[in-house]
């Protein structure tokens, strides 16, 4: 039972280092902050705080494995992920999440819409190739059809009790999960589909938690195929928060996603969000800036969540002939969240030219294969001006390539990336001087955001005792963390899902274009604290459905809702 | 197991179980004690996502507001002769109510709804962060502040504090509420507690010990609040009758606020946020009472009207008032939505408010007469709104403190008091 104590008792190490986070509201302040950037740690917090800020929390044994390797070495590594073997146990939960590895049109295919099963049915559109999936939507078809023979009525859902004998309902009821299983998986196929179709949630879920890996698609489909692509993103998400070996490599994932944030319930983003996220996002994240800056403007799930392929020129072909015009919500947002930053210098006037440099960029046919296009009958042709650089008069699409260039590799732009990720690595209010040092660095080498970190990981100021343990850990990382700790075993996720949402992060659906806040403090108040209270309990007495922890203990679970634990 | 145990005497947790509640938590039990004297209450409103005030109370005596919006205004009231459900509601003759907000019609015949139009922040942004942050800090076009303006407008305490003096519904507290002075977020009424007992002792101890002085001052106003509001939780809430609170996140925070409010627990001042008035695209359906806007502000409407009439009497202690970080381009875009604007308007209820009436001055919609020639120009800051009620509703005079400065001047919409 070596698994917890070096994990939880390491909060309880003496430190040098006085907790900080007193200044917050202009009460007394102990210590000179830039003092504090300037005070070293000790060989064993290197190793804690590096663990913590470049990982979702450390499993037992990374402590001694960072120090067997050398600290120096193990970043490098987590700098090229790709150097590192991922975790065969990761891989093996993700192979069945199929949605992930589709293109947008498949997955609109596989797991289609209500519309989508309409324009299959009159023909519009082919049925999935996969039997399984077929059946499914043949089924589908048949409630669909069910439904509009009543005049508008509700679906008329099977009833159980007309699909079971009364013992067999029973059972149902009453059952322990694998009465349940074993009842369910004797019925004859056909039947199978109907009884989870007619089953509740709550009973649904149930045979779920008990069900074999190619049951469980079967019965998460029952509740509407579309709701497997969200289901697929987030169990992923964590997953790899949890199992990953490339820690940095999700680290940066999760903050380059917030950053570009896109809201997964903003209609078709629905389906657009799973390409987004593994070819604008993944990609990159160690790559150079204005690629994925262009990754990102060219996604339908941006384009579409910032509503700029909607954004028309007035004086264009499409908007004389449709009265339509400029849309400047993603011109706006990407000066100010993605790139230059509300204070970086640019006016109302900017963020309209740079709205008519980016018109034409549109998807074509969102709703079924939803893929980037540039339409010059939409586009505005005439001169523009962004930032002081005069774009001349028709330069088609490579208006917003030049807008892109001019703004990936501005000034303010450098500072803003650099601070927004001293925020998340380092401290809630970075230091001037390494914002100064990560800046020269990213202008240096042309937006290369290894080089960067790099520039960041070798500073005073990330290994010094005004970071260490300075920040409150997000509601992922607390709850990816609280996992790692104990070591638990991860067979599904949509337990941990919900006390995201409890805690106040839910993954993929923070509405507003900022993402959530990188600053720890956001965190800090009594709702999301009985929140992580709560959830430590739950983990600790394997309350949380799809997470084992494999010796119950509820003074872990203390542990975890402790002070201590909820600081990186 | 023995790495447990030596992990468990090494560290802070080898204090639980050692019994009594620590002293701070005995003497937080204030409900328990003889009922506070009832406090006057401002509840806060946040639409975030800037909503659009020109369709949300409409001018339509302003024959501008139509040739600017040709396909997304509210039509006028004379225009509902056969679909009145989808004219605006005639008001005073110049203004109207968008048809949604229907159910706070009689609350404004009654004269306890008074409108504040071509309000909002001086600051020229249009970003909805910091336009949310400079309303919610108090201090347009200035970043550093730390605390903000509701925080800050608590009044000086006398005697035993609540530690539900300012409440606020959600998952994380508003950067309205944060600085020094205690305030609580409550995502549920129901489920604020650490569920298992024995636990919420050990954690009540490890927090009220630690030395991490942002999470300890975090977990003792927390554990007030809860073994303050757990007699609150054993009785199941019914809304007085009439009052029929919408489904939804918003009117379960305004059902909720009332019955902290009803409950005497010591409320002071209370938040609530309601989302999605963002509507750059597709803003109206076909008809003025479908579409996005329509759908929010039939929630808005009906959790308001419900909070009025839930609360009852009571309103005579409570002003609740709504604000938007800013407004949106008196033109409509090219996509039956509207982009970022200027001022907007913002709505005053409560039993001592001198409703029934469109405060501010109408700037006016023609091109000369709108701010940078595109959005509704700004005639009322939001502070002076704001300053009339934390010094006459809530009684603290020290405005410069609140809104640091800034001299708020009161507009009467507070009746009998002069602030």
């Amino acid at each position: 039972m070596q698994r917890n104590k070096p994990i939880l008792a390491a909060f309880v190490a003496l430190s040098m280092c006085l907790l900080t986070g007193i200044s917050a509201y202009g009460k007394k302040k102990s210590t000179e902050p830039s003092a504090q950037f300037r005070q070293p740690l000790s060989g064993e917090e290197k190793v804690q705080h590096a663990l913590s800020r470049l990982t979702f929390g450390p499993r037992p044994g990374d402590v001694q494995y960072v120090k067997k390797l050398g600290l120096k070495k193990w970043i490098d590594l987590q700098l090229h992920p790709e150097r590192i073997p991922e975790n065969p146990l990761l891989e093996t939960k993700l192979r069945p999440l199929d949605s992930l590895h589709m293109s947008t049109a498949q997955l609109i295919r596989n797991y289609p819409s209500p519309q989508i099963v309409r324009a299959m049915v009159a023909g519009e559109l082919p049925f999935p190739d996969d039997p399984d999936k077929r059946m499914m939507i043949h089924r589908l078809v048949e409630r669909f059809q069910g439904k509009t023979g009543q005049d508008g009525e509700a679906a008329a859902m099977p009833d159980l009790a007309a699909l079971l004998d009364a013992s067999q309902l029973r059972a149902f009821r009453t059952g322990t999960p694998q009465q349940k299983l074993a009842l369910f998986t004797a019925l004859p196929h056909d039947r199978q589909d109907q009884v989870l179709t007619a089953m509740g949630q709550g009973m649904r879920m149930q045979l779920y938690a008990a069900a074999p890996q190619a049951l469980r698609r079967r019965i998460q489909s029952a509740a509407g195929p579309q709701a497997m692509v969200a289901q697929d993103l987030l169990e992923a998400k964590l997953d790899r928060a949890v199992y990953s070996n490339r820690q940095l490599q999700e680290v940066l994932a999760d903050f380059w996603y917030n950053h570009f944030n896109v809201f997964l319930e903003k209609g078709p983003d629905h389906y657009l969000v799973t390409a987004y996220e593994r070819d604008a996002i993944r990609p990159h994240v160690l790559g150079k800036f204005e690629d994925l800056l262009r990754a990102t403007a060219q996604s339908p799930a941006m384009l579409f969540y910032l509503d700029n392929w909607e954004s028309v020129g007035a004086q264009s072909p499409a908007g004389k002939r449709r009265q339509r015009g400029l849309n400047e919500n993603y011109g706006r947002e990407l000066l100010e969240l993605h790139t230059l930053g509300v204070d970086g210098g640019y006016t109302q006037k900017d963020v309209t030219e740079v709205a008519r440099c980016f018109t034409g960029w549109t998807i074509r046919q969102p709703q079924r294969a939803a893929e980037f296009e540039f339409n010059p009958r939409m586009h505005d042709e005439g001169e523009k001006t962004v930032l002081g650089v005069r774009i001349p008069a028709g330069g088609g699409i490579g208006d917003g390539f030049k807008v892109l260039h001019l703004v990936a590799h501005h000034p303010s732009t450098a500072r803003f990336i650099s601070r927004q990720l001293a925020m998340r690595f380092v401290a809630d209010d970075p230091p001037a001087s390494l914002l100064d040092r990560m800046s020269a660095t990213f202008l240096k080498k042309d937006g290369d955001l290894r080089a960067v970190l790099k520039t960041m990981f070798d500073s005073p100021e990330f290994w010094s005792c005004g970071a260490y343990r300075s920040k409150m850990k997000s509601p992922l990382e607390m709850v990816a963390s609280s996992v790692r700790a104990l070591n638990a075993d991860v067979d599904f996720t949509f337990g941990l899902n919900n006390q995201l949402v409890q805690l106040g992060q839910p993954l993929y659906r923070k509405a507003e274009p900022t993402g959530y806040s990188n600053s720890g403090q956001e965190w800090l108040n009594s709702a999301g604290l009985l929140a992580r209270m709560n959830f430590s309990m739950a983990l600790a007495n394997n309350k949380v459905p799809g997470v084992k922890v494999e010796n119950v203990n509820p003074t872990d679970g203390v542990a975890l809702g402790s002070p201590d634990f909820q600081r990186k | 197991m023995t790495d447990r145990r030596v992990f468990l005497r090494n560290s802070a947790l080898a204090m639980v179980g050692a019994g009594a509640a620590p002293l701070w938590l005995q003497r937080a039990l204030y409900a328990t004690d003889a009922p506070s004297p009832r406090k006057k209450i401002l509840v806060a409103i946040f639409q975030r996502g800037a909503a659009d005030g020109l369709n949300i109370v409409v001018p339509h005596a302003e024959k501008r507001y139509y040739e600017l919006r040709p396909t997304i205004a509210v039509p006028r009231p004379s225009a509902a002769t056969d679909r009145r459900e989808d004219a605006a509601i005639d008001l005073d003759g110049f203004f109207g109510l968008h048809p949604s907000l229907a159910p706070l019609k009689p609350v404004w015949d009654g004269g306890h709804l008074a409108i504040v139009h071509a309000a909002g922040s001086p600051d020229p942004t249009r970003s909805h962060f910091d336009a949310q942050d400079f309303m919610e800090s108090g201090t347009p076009g200035l970043k550093a502040t730390a605390d903000g303006w509701m925080n800050r407008a608590l009044p000086r305490a006398a005697g035993r504090i609540s530690p539900v003096r300012a409440v606020a519904m959600g998952a994380v507290l508003p950067r309205a509420m944060r600085g020094p002075q205690p305030a609580v977020a409550v995502q549920n009424l129901g489920d604020f507690q650490v569920r298992n007992a024995d636990a919420a002792n050990a954690f009540a101890t490890l927090y009220a010990d630690t030395k991490d002085p942002l999470l300890g001052a975090a977990g003792r106003e927390t554990f007030a609040a809860v073994s303050l509001l757990q007699s609150i939780q054993k009785q199941r809430y019914e809304p007085a009758a009439g009052a029929n609170y919408p489904k939804g996140r918003f009117g379960d925070c305004l059902r909720q606020i009332a019955q902290l409010i009803k409950a005497d627990v010591g409320v002071e001042m209370a938040f609530a946020d309601v989302g999605g008035w963002d509507h750059h695209v597709n803003e109206v359906g076909a008809r003025a009472s479908q579409g996005q806007l329509a759908a929010r502000l039939t929630d808005f409407g009906q959790a308001l009207s419900a909070f009025w009439l839930d609360l009852g009497d009571r309103m005579r202690d409570v002003a609740l008032v709504t604000m938007s970080e800013f407004g949106r381009t008196a033109r409509e875009n090219g996509d039956r939505g509207t982009d970022h604007g200027h001022a907007n308007c913002m709505f005053v209820m409560g039993g001592g408010i001198r409703g029934g009436k469109v405060y501010g001055k109408w700037p006016g919609l023609e091109r000369e007469q709108l701010y940078e020639a595109r959005d509704l120009n700004l005639t009322t800051d939001f502070r002076d709104v704001l300053g009339e009620l934390v010094g006459g509703q809530l009684g603290n005079r020290d405005l410069s403190k609140v809104f640091p400065g800034y001299a708020p001047s009161p507009r009467g919409i507070l009746g009998g008091i002069q602030a």
